[in-house]
């Protein structure tokens, strides 16, 4: 869809929706959310670069290709559940920090949840980009 | 309350097995999409409808306060709809090539590789 | 403990995870591959080794105490299905590296097949029923993108079929599971076995043990739910073909058995009476259309459907304990269970060599019909030979790991007084023989037909011929462990009875998973 006003409007949103993934995931631990409809979201905003310009440059602004992410991803969730193995605790068990301070966000606790929330929103934005890019090309 | 949502899930699974045995390959499809939609409900409605509060503890609290929703078929459903979509999304990319490919949209027609 | 039972689940993964990041580069796919099975061998043997002198071992992960967390469980069942499923695994890797196209391996044969190994081996260790769902899940996503990957016409037609009948049978699981969830309240098996007969609602549980009987018989490919097989497993390139034939359907064979012997035991009379009506008509089914096929790998699916009746068979001779519950019953059961075991493992193999052979005659001669091969035993006799191994211990000639499997069925048949299902057994079993001399007199011993490649000696002939010798060592070595598995007859067979008196007892099992629970149990009455 060659439209002038979808183009400056997806210009404006996409860093609006893939700021708005990541907060959704980080938000999953305590509240509603998750790395599941984050990485969702994320792969929205590609997926909207390629309606409105097309798959190539959709391509070239996620930089990496999308088989890389699902495994990248894939490798986060199974470090962060071999994590325990190592120190002889059962698999995917959970590890966190104390809180710490940070200066703008207040009181940050780190985890190995997070490691494997991350792993999951990268492989959800390469399978579901993979999808759509692979559809689009048809 | 049950009655309705049984109703509703009873409907749902006739109308997708009604779907799954048509000759057309889109309908296959939408009948397995409601096949397992009812599914979910079903999970939903058989663990028991207790309360609609959000199973979170507030900070500082060693229990939930009042009662709350049971959150473990929460997560079953969730698991069912995140690993539906994969399928039928999967599903639908198949019966696009085999409708490029056969030219055909008819799942009687196909028995080429059947006995 | 902890390493060994995440092992098998978790070095699938890791490997799936590389060989995705290195799509591109196939020499590199293949070695991680390959390296990745056979370190997935090597965890395998330890965990039988471990479970055959500790029993049941049990872990939670993450920690979370039973029956809350999940549990990954391993008796000796499971551990017997891991360590033949990472053999498998490792033929079909060596295989596939000559066997395999360019495009395949670059849309990622490799990352799927370990993706596969990875659902499998899940399935075969988790204590929870609905990981047992999510396991299926992946294993069937995997299952359905090997199938279809090349996307040649016969594929995406036998596609269709596999994956609807396959989405049905995870949609009646998923319900299954969560109208247990609902009338127990919990999803670790081991907890369900305790629950189940405490809920005191027998209709509903019998109503719940048919459900799951059809969701996994679909899996299983039982009688009346196998069409989906024979329309679709002979499709896809012979790799694929071979790592579908031993592993999925076993897979449902497993689950079938784990919850019949575990949770579903309150209506043995009528359940298990059920399984063993189903399993002769399994049988009978499977070794018909087997005889009236003309392809080759046709006739390989047909069979095992047939050798699935004969799995579930010493299942269903359970119903016998309904009747009469004296000592020699029992013992009969644990023979038959055991039995069981070792028809699993002996038929894993075999069914993978088998479809490994047509691999290699299809890709000498160019086509699976019968009519059109021919000559084999002029030019490859090995090959000939090597066929004969797999092909006459499916029919049960002595002293081949097959004979045994089925003597051990038919004593115990026999000593539980189940004449029609033995007979039914021992008429199926000449009916197999019957289809194997077929198969070896239309392609090995007849004279090669007038426009075969092999006579021509052609280019295209001169280049099929050059990957096989990497194809014909995974099939050496299978026909091997049949022959040994025939030959060391006694010590195998010693742990199949241990896993059988493991399967005969769920109280072990129970124990093994949460020992505090069962304490409590018995406190509380």
């Amino acid at each position: 869809m060659k439209s002038i006003i979808l183009r400056s409007a997806t210009r404006y949103l996409f860093p609006i929706i893939a700021l708005f993934s990541i907060f959704l995931m980080l938000r999953g631990h305590d509240e509603p959310g998750g790395g599941f409809i984050g990485g969702l979201l994320g792969a929205t905003c590609f997926a909207l670069y390629a309606l409105a310009y097309d798959v190539a440059t959709a391509r070239r602004m996620l930089r990496v290709e999308e088989h890389q992410l699902i495994g990248i991803g894939l490798l986060f969730a199974a470090v962060a559940g071999a994590l325990g193995l190592v120190v002889g605790d059962p698999f995917l068990s959970t590890y966190w920090t104390s809180e710490f301070p940070v200066p703008a966000l207040g009181q940050v606790k780190l985890g190995t949840p997070l490691l494997f929330d991350s792993g999951v929103y990268l492989t959800v934005v390469g399978v579901v980009l993979m999808i759509i890019f692979a559809l689009a090309e048809e | 309350m049950e009655v309705v949502l049984a109703v509703v899930i009873g409907s749902l699974y006739g109308a997708g097995l009604y779907l799954l045995m048509r000759r057309s390959l889109i309908k296959l499809v939408i009948g397995l999409a409601l096949l397992s939609q009812a599914a979910n409900l079903l999970i939903f409605t058989a663990a028991g409808l207790r309360s609609s509060q959000a199973p979170l503890i507030p900070k500082g609290a060693a229990a939930p306060l009042g009662e709350v929703a049971d959150p473990l078929p929460q997560a079953l459903i969730l698991t069912a709809i995140v690993i539906g979509f994969g399928v039928i999304a999967f599903t639908l990319a198949l019966f696009h090539t085999a409708y490029m490919r056969l030219g055909i949209d008819d799942v009687d027609q196909m028995q080429a590789t059947d006995t | 403990m902890n390493w060994l039972l995440a092992l098998p689940i978790l070095l699938p993964l890791l490997v799936a995870c590389v060989t995705t990041m290195l799509l591109r580069r196939r020499s590199a796919q293949r070695v991680v591959s390959l390296v990745g099975m056979v370190g997935q061998l090597a965890a395998a043997i330890a965990l039988l080794v471990t479970v055959y002198q500790q029993g049941i071992v049990a872990v939670q992960a993450g920690g979370y105490a039973a029956p809350f967390g999940i549990t990954l469980v391993a008796d000796l069942l499971a551990a017997i299905m891991v360590l033949l499923a990472a053999m498998k695994g490792t033929a079909v890797v060596i295989y596939s590296g000559a066997s395999i196209d360019r495009e395949r391996e670059a849309f990622g044969y490799h990352p799927l097949l370990h993706i596969l190994m990875m659902g499998v081996c899940g399935a075969f260790l988790t204590g929870d029923i609905f990981n047992l769902y999510v396991f299926f899940e992946v294993l069937l996503m995997s299952s359905f993108v090997l199938l279809t990957l090349g996307g040649e016409r016969g594929q995406v037609e036998g596609a269709i079929k596999y994956v609807t009948l396959n989405l049905l049978s995870s949609a009646i699981f998923l319900a299954g599971a969560g109208l247990l969830y609902g009338v127990t309240g919990t999803l670790n098996m081991a907890d369900l076995a305790v629950k189940l007969p405490a809920a005191d609602q027998p209709a509903l549980a019998t109503i719940l043990s048919m459900m799951f009987l059809v969701a996994f018989g679909i899996k299983a490919a039982i009688f009346p739910l196998f069409f989906w097989l024979p329309a679709s497993y002979h499709t896809p390139p012979a790799a694929v073909s071979a790592i579908f034939a031993g592993l999925l359907t076993k897979v449902g064979v497993y689950a079938i058995i784990r919850v019949f012997t575990l949770i579903f035991v309150h209506d043995i009379g009528f359940t298990h009476n059920l399984i063993l009506a189903l399993s002769a008509l399994t049988m009978v089914t499977g070794v018909l259309g087997a005889a009236v096929q003309n392809e080759f790998r046709r006739i390989l699916s047909f069979h095992i459907v047939s050798q699935i009746g004969y799995m579930i068979m010493g299942l269903g001779m359970m119903a016998t304990l309904a009747q009469s519950d004296s000592e020699a019953t029992r013992a009969a059961v644990g023979l038959g269970l055991g039995a069981t075991v070792f028809y699993i493992a002996h038929h894993i193999v075999v069914k993978t060599n088998l479809f490994l052979i047509s691999g290699v005659v299809e890709r000498l001669q160019g086509t699976g019909r019968l009519q059109a091969l021919g000559g084999f035993y002029r030019a490859w006799p090995g090959l000939s030979l090597l066929f004969l191994v797999p092909a006459m211990s499916l029919a049960g000639l002595p002293p081949l790991s097959g004979f045994w499997a089925k003597f051990a069925l038919v004593k115990a048949g026999l000593q539980m007084e189940q004449y029609a299902i033995v007979a039914v057994a021992l008429v199926v079993g000449l009916l197999t023989l019957f289809s194997m001399t077929k198969i070896w007199a239309a392609v090995f011993w007849s004279p090669a037909p007038p426009q075969s490649p092999m006579d021509a000696d052609s280019a295209e002939y001169r280049r099929a011929q050059q990957g096989v010798g990497m194809m014909l060592a995974p099939i050496v070595a299978l026909a091997c462990v049949t022959i040994a598995l025939g030959l060391a007859i006694g010590p195998i067979f010693e742990v199949a009875m241990q896993a059988g008196e493991q399967l005969m007892t769920p109280q072990l099992y129970i124990d093994a998973v949460s020992p505090q629970s069962a304490e409590s149990h018995q406190g509380a009455e």
